[in-house]
């Protein structure tokens, strides 16, 4: 029995003011929407442009559940294409990575394409002689998707071909891709080694709601970060000490209430938000020698504060990537099911700074963000009790209230208190927007 | 111990496996040299330990944290209790330098980790550096490679 599907406001009822239906976290036909309607109107990260560095280096990924491969292309450009041949729907590439040359060829009949995209030639075309394929979408060649930005190195795409342009889409978010950028003293990123990948039992939102959830660091993550303090205080270390790198990343997650809510959240328009407008669990990390001179010299004394001043902790760009600017982090909840994401966890090298930068965002990752790490462990415990939790009968609605204002309007950008859930809701309302706005109304 | 023979460093992989099934994590640490190293590159044939993420690279205050961790009344993600599992290979004596106090071994492991109703297999090659202090043998550096480390992992909780 389809509930859902072609209408519209039977999806714009599962958003309230103050509370979600959760109908959004465990649904399986709600979840087949977000993939045709949300995933397709909105800008979706893709991947990173110093992942195909050279002509012909490919990645494959997916946009939402839509496999697809971003390619350079012989004229230097990022190319983002479905991975299917317009032949039989064979996957072109199904290696993470590699490089292709100039053309892609199907394993399947060799069909072969440009790294556009074109078609390029079919074998034994003769077979084809006036049968009409030059009007088929076979002869188009491998599809592109609807619009691709390579953003200051960051790939986003729109699998519509029409909607939201990149500029309207992510406003003034975008500082905060900008400042992780201008940390490197050239204004260069370069992706690190792999990511960490960490399947999650739970819906994709979970993860990205929790991003700006400021209230369960120090509840979930007492077990690990309550634990190493402890540890930390009992261990018996000759006065002054320094502390090591692992307990400067770990110990900020026990930060009292009262920290958070100073933090400060900011909130864009189409469901974009921070965390960490006036300080941050990253303010207090130890200098590293050399790096300070190094953006001198490149920025001048002025903006080099400026920059380094910033300590966004996390920046949620709807619908599913985070990043941290100060340690140089970009985490990609990719929807797999409406109880199944795959969390990966990139790191980049700021180009031209310090070793040291590097090796603390890859402890940081590893510590935090693996399959293997305590605090991971944390908070996926709570997200599979969560999304078995929804299942009960006994109340459909998830809260969302925490300092909700009456009226608020997610179209102006808005500064609050650290630990309000206003990001929350104003994911919810852009989740609302992209999902209804290519729908119809029910008996249409 | 004057110098061990090869059969102490086959045992001593052997109890090390048996001391984690038995979740004796006190005594387990007690294997370590202060300095101990333990690393889970992510990579297959990883080289770079400190540039590029890994799954695990922990000092031995790490170690004792997870420990102590695991003993915590708060620790959510440990209620219930995982429980581990290793069927090792007779591991291989690739360094005997008893000279320097200097042992290599390599072993070839499968292991098991178990909660509520899941159950996850892995296939992993250990190497253990190991080396006498005050006549024990004591790791100094653990490297477990996954065979599939570069897979999308659930959790992972115990050592390996």
């Amino acid at each position: 029995m389809s509930r859902y599907a072609n209408d519209r406001s039977a999806i714009a009822a599962l958003v309230r003011p103050t509370e979600v239906h959760r109908d959004i976290y465990i649904d399986e036909e709600v979840f087949q929407l977000e993939m045709k309607h949300l995933f397709a109107n909105s800008w979706v990260f893709v991947g990173h442009d110093s992942q195909t560095p050279s002509k012909g280096d490919y990645f494959t990924t997916e946009i939402g559940t839509q496999p697809v491969i971003m390619v350079r292309h012989t004229d230097d450009q990022i190319y983002v294409l479905h991975n299917r041949c317009p032949h039989k729907g064979t996957k072109i590439a199904i290696d993470r990575a590699g490089n292709t040359g100039k053309f892609f060829r199907c394993p399947y009949h060799a069909w072969s394409f440009k790294t556009d995209g074109c078609l390029l030639a079919i074998p034994l075309r003769k077979g084809y002689k006036d049968t009409g394929l030059e009007e088929s979408e076979s002869v188009k060649g491998m599809a592109s998707v609807g619009a691709v930005k390579n953003y200051r190195g960051f790939v986003f795409a729109r699998l519509a071909p029409e909607g939201v342009s990149f500029e309207d889409f992510f406003g003034d978010s975008l500082s905060s891709i900008d400042n992780m950028v201008d940390r490197s003293p050239v204004g260069r990123l370069e992706v690190a080694g792999p990511p960490l990948r960490y399947m999650h039992r739970c819906n994709w939102k979970m993860l990205v709601e929790n991003q700006t959830d400021t209230c369960h660091p120090m509840v979930a993550h007492e077990s690990s970060a309550g634990t190493a303090i402890k540890l930390w205080e009992e261990m018996d270390k000759p006065e002054g000490t320094k502390k090591p790198m692992a307990m400067e990343v770990i110990a900020p997650f026990m930060s009292s209430y009262e920290f958070f809510e100073n933090m400060g959240i900011r909130t864009w328009p189409n469901g974009h938000g921070h965390t960490g407008v006036h300080h941050s669990i990253h303010s207090d990390y130890s200098a590293v020698p050399g790096y300070f001179e190094q953006m001198v010299e490149a920025y001048g004394e002025e903006k080099a504060r400026a920059i380094l001043g910033e300590n966004r902790h996390n920046t949620v760009y709807f619908p599913n990537i985070m990043i941290k600017g100060p340690i140089q982090q970009l985490r990609l909840f990719q929807p797999i099911s409406a109880n199944k994401t795959l969390v990966e966890s990139y790191i980049y090298r700021l180009v031209g700074a310090p070793d040291m930068l590097l090796q603390r965002t890859a402890m940081y990752n590893r510590l935090i963000n693996a399959p293997t790490s305590m605090v991971g462990h944390d908070d996926l415990e709570m997200y599979e009790r969560a999304q078995e939790g929804l299942h009960s009968d006994g109340l459909e609605w998830v809260n969302v209230q925490r300092l909700y204002q009456p009226g608020e309007d997610f179209e102006v950008e808005a500064i609050e208190n650290g630990t309000t859930e206003r990001q929350m809701r104003n994911q919810f309302d852009a989740w609302a927007k992209y999902m209804t706005m290519t729908m119809q109304e029910a008996g249409q | 111990m004057s110098a061990p023979s090869r059969d102490d460093l086959i045992d001593f992989i052997y109890n090390e496996a048996r001391m984690l099934d038995d979740s004796r994590f006190d005594e387990w640490l007690d294997l370590w040299t202060p300095d101990g190293l333990y690393w889970m590159p992510l990579e297959y044939n990883q080289q770079d330990e400190n540039l590029v993420t890994s799954l695990l690279h922990e000092d031995f205050f790490m170690m004792k944290l997870r420990v102590e961790r695991f003993k915590g009344e708060r620790t959510f993600s440990q209620k219930p209790k995982t429980r581990c599992h290793h069927v090792i290979q007779r591991p291989f004596v690739d360094k005997m330098d008893a000279d320097a106090g200097e042992f290599v071994t390599h072993t070839a492991f499968h292991y098991v980790e178990t909660r509520l109703d899941d159950q996850t297999l892995l296939a992993a090659n250990a190497r253990h550096d190991l080396v006498l202090v005050d006549g024990r043998l004591k790791i100094k550096r653990k490297r477990v490679d996954l065979l599939n480390s570069d897979a999308a992992f659930g959790n992972i909780q115990m050592f390996l």
